[in-house]
């Protein structure tokens, strides 16, 4: 549990307890970071790692615990107290405001006056004074809702040190970007340990982990149970540490899949002869932002088939499943399951033809955070569990019970919240309601089926889309893990702006070449 | 009536609407509905009269009624920032209470349950040193919000208060303080009222609370474009007394245009309407 070090402490928390209500985040969790290094904090989903950097930044109190900050004692101090000691943090939900500018963002609460006025071309001067030193490029006069994702990350890593950040600290930076823009930040956190400043980044990705850092503090269930040295370890120990059990796992977390994962030239051969199950054709559907954000797509899925969309949020992918799955009205073109036309069909009756949705944001569209497990397992359903015109309880309960053991999701209490739930458990619950036993689907859109979800729930997911491909359901996969849509794929199609610049076997499909194609590197084929 | 005094009787008749409406876009965009500017307007005029009455100097009367809509405005703010309580039905709740409390001191120091006895004022027209402030209120705001650091963290709190949090901006001083700011300025509009008729009158704003509401709106939450429509407003009921007796057009449906506008505003006719994202959320 300890590391030899050269350097000392830029940050010790020892002992860090902190609760909400009857869920324990952290308990006496430990973290020690040198000076001038990259440090990971790996675990789960609701392992407790962005609670304690949410202590370290002072946006939250530890209930007991010390924490020191370059040796000074530091324990319970407050936000305005951490940027002043240069304790920058980049939250997982970006804190900036979408109607400012980047420079109206880069400096607000510290804003440079002249005259009593606030000096905004100071502001933006400062953007590119700091652009410049940190090749972090960025127009000033920008508004942050025009930014791509990475865009505003830059502005968020920027913000911090323009705050005079030494320790900046990174929660799951990755999960937004695409690949040339996660090699683009991790140069820039390169740069910023070489200016002798120290580096905390949370992260899933193991290969990031062993890439970037020089060591790692991996957290389970709120405690820290390892430290590791990153030239002395290896991914399948850090895995096994974090979920505490051994997982199926070679160099890339997705590999656990290719293993189970038949002949992708058998599925190619099967395909042809079976009549196909979803049909799009010249789908055109508007945004509140642009009336071609699906521009003109055109494809089908056969029986048995997986389909995967890679290609950078915001492309269009949301827009399509949407669409799909009649949440959003297409503005021309075709929608049909089977050989029913259901384009303008209401999403009900979508649903009795067979069409099963797992959406992209459990929280928002796929849970009612508020219901039970058991009332957000039959939403949609809920007309097949009534008896004399009123819901059956009974039915409900048992119902439950039975996809709750079926999909594993913890703790098995039928009549808790959503909201009490891990990231990982809700994602089951949504799953288990509409790949479950009551659900008689033969498409599947899957919109980021497991996004935010840990190690041990990822792999549960896979196997069962898997599972699910082999009972002969047609599915499109939306991901923005380029691996998993690799992994788990037959054909792939790359979706930029509305369009498909590529659709190939997944055989054929390599990340890096995905990559080139997301970021017009290589044009369509 | 010749033009110049048509141009006369808009600006009378805007001016109220133009302190309220410009207390509205900075409580609103600090994230806090404004739906109580019709009560701190009653609550201005109202205190307005009272320090006039008392003191005999319409400018003491003027800081009075400043006063009189920061502690309604302060009881709003309490409520709904400290208490977390929701917004729109303390709004109500503050409206009715202005009601409430000037009626029963109207009764209780002036003996009547309809006005109060005559008290001083200013001269009328543009010899009115409240007319020209409710002109620069418009301006003064926009300046505020857009000019000041004090504005980057208002709009800052009203869009996205968790992301002002987090670097360092206290969200509750800034609300307090714009809240306080609008029932100051809404205030002035009562006072106007009440100074301009030299006395108060039971429930004398009438609804001018809520108009200003209906500028905000339509204006979309800018200082400029919802002085526009004050503008706007005040001429069309300026429309509406000219054709009056002359029965081309009801009186009832020039009195609507405010919300009729309002409501086109509102359906994305005129541009989107989109509100400060954060407004009527209570945060921590």
């Amino acid at each position: 549990m300890t590391t030899p070090r050269t350097s000392p402490l830029a940050v010790r928390m020892h002992d860090i307890s902190k609760s909400f209500g009857p869920v324990r985040a952290n308990r006496n969790a430990s973290l020690e970071v040198a000076v001038g290094e990259i440090h990971a904090l790996v675990g789960e989903n609701g392992a407790g790692k962005s609670t304690l950097m949410r202590i370290l930044g002072g946006l939250l109190n530890a209930d007991s615990g010390i924490m020191d900050v370059n040796g000074r004692d530091v324990t319970g101090w407050s936000t305005p107290d951490a940027i002043a000691a240069g304790v920058g943090v980049v939250h997982q939900h970006f804190m900036l405001v979408p109607t400012l500018t980047v420079a109206e963002n880069l400096v607000l609460g510290k804003e440079p006056t002249r005259g009593g006025q606030f000096d905004n071309r100071r502001a933006i001067a400062d953007v590119k004074r700091l652009g410049e030193e940190t090749g972090l490029v960025i127009d000033g006069t920008r508004l942050i809702s025009d930014l791509s994702v990475g865009e505003a990350q830059r502005v968020e890593i920027l913000k911090t040190l323009y705050r005079g950040a030494k320790i900046l600290v990174l929660d799951e930076p990755t999960a937004v970007l695409s690949p040339p823009e996660v090699k683009d930040l991790a140069q820039v956190l390169r740069r910023v340990r070489d200016g002798g400043g120290t580096v905390i980044i949370i992260t899933h990705r193991l290969d990031e982990v062993m890439d970037l850092s020089e060591n790692i503090t991996v957290m389970r269930a709120g405690e820290t149970v390892a430290r590791f040295r990153t030239r002395d370890t290896n991914p399948a120990e850090i895995a096994q540490a974090m979920v505490g059990r051994h997982v199926r796992l070679t160099t890339r977390e997705f590999a656990i899949v290719t293993e189970t994962t038949p002949s992708l030239q058998r599925s190619a051969e099967s395909h042809t002869a079976a009549a196909d199950a979803l049909i799009v054709r010249d789908l055109v559907v508007a945004s509140s932002r642009k009336p071609h954000e699906v521009d003109t797509v055109s494809f089908t899925i056969h029986p048995g088939e997986i389909f995967g969309i890679a290609g950078v949020e915001g492309n269009g992918q949301t827009e399509l499943i949407e669409a799909i799955a009649g949440l959003r009205h297409a503005t021309t073109g075709y929608v049909g399951i089977g050989n029913r036309d259901v384009t303008a069909a209401s999403p009900r009756e979508r649903a009795d033809l067979g069409l099963s949705h797992i959406p992209e944001d459990r929280q928002r569209r796929g849970l009612i955070l508020d219901y039970s497990i058991a009332d957000n397992l039959i939403l949609g359903m809920q007309h097949r569990f009534t008896r004399r015109g009123a819901l059956d309880a009974h039915a409900i309960t048992e119902y439950a019970r039975a996809q709750i053991a079926a999909f594993d999701i913890r703790p098995p209490d039928p009549l808790l919240p959503a909201r009490a739930l891990s990231g990982g458990n809700q994602q089951k619950v949504v799953v288990a309601r509409e790949m479950g036993g009551g659900r008689d689907y033969s498409v599947l859109l899957a919109s980021q089926p497991t996004r935010g979800v840990d190690v041990g729930a990822i792999e549960f997911i896979h196997s069962q889309l898997i599972a699910a491909r082999e009972a002969g359901k047609a599915i499109l996969l939306v991901s923005a893990e380029l691996n998993e849509v690799l992994s788990l794929s037959d054909r792939v199609a790359v979706m930029t702006g509305g369009r498909f610049v590529v659709v190939m076997p997944a055989a054929d499909a390599t990340e890096e070449l995905l990559g080139e194609y997301m970021t017009g590197a290589r044009a369509a084929a | 009536m010749n033009s110049f005094e048509i141009i006369t009787q808009i600006l009378r008749i805007a001016a109220p609407y133009l302190f309220a409406a410009a207390g509205g876009v900075i409580a609103e965009r600090s994230g806090i509905i404004s739906l109580t500017l019709e009560g701190y307007m009653l609550g201005g005029a109202f205190a307005a009269v009272v320090g006039t009455f008392y003191t005999g100097s319409p400018t003491i009367g003027v800081l009075c009624g400043i006063g009189g809509g920061m502690v309604l405005a302060l009881i709003h703010a309490i409520s709904c920032i400290r208490y977390r309580a929701d917004q729109v039905i303390v709004g109500i709740a503050i409206n009715l209470f202005a009601i409430g409390i000037t009626r029963f001191f109207l009764k209780l120091l002036f003996g009547s349950s309809s006005n109060s006895p005559r008290v001083a004022g200013f001269a009328s027209g543009y010899a009115n040193p409240l007319l020209w402030l409710g002109l620069l209120a418009t301006p003064v705001v926009a300046f505020l919000l857009f000019r000041t650091t004090f504005g980057l963290r208002v709009r800052a709190t009203g869009e996205k208060p968790e992301a002002a949090a987090s670097v360092g901006v206290s969200v509750h001083r800034v609300q307090y303080t714009a809240v306080v700011l609008s029932g100051a300025l809404a205030a002035l509009g009562g006072v106007y009222l009440a100074l301009d008729q030299h006395q108060f009158t039971d429930q004398m704003t009438a609804g001018r609370g809520f108009i200003a509401v209906a500028a905000v709106i339509f204006g979309r939450w800018s200082p400029l474009r919802a002085g526009a429509a004050c503008l706007l407003f005040a001429a069309a009921e300026t429309a509406q007394i000219h054709l009056q007796g002359n029965h081309v057009v009801a009186s009832q449906f020039i009195e609507m245009i405010p919300y009729v506008l309002t409501i086109v505003a509102l359906a994305g006719v005129v541009g989107r309407a989109i509100a400060p994202s954060a407004l009527g959320r209570a945060e921590t």
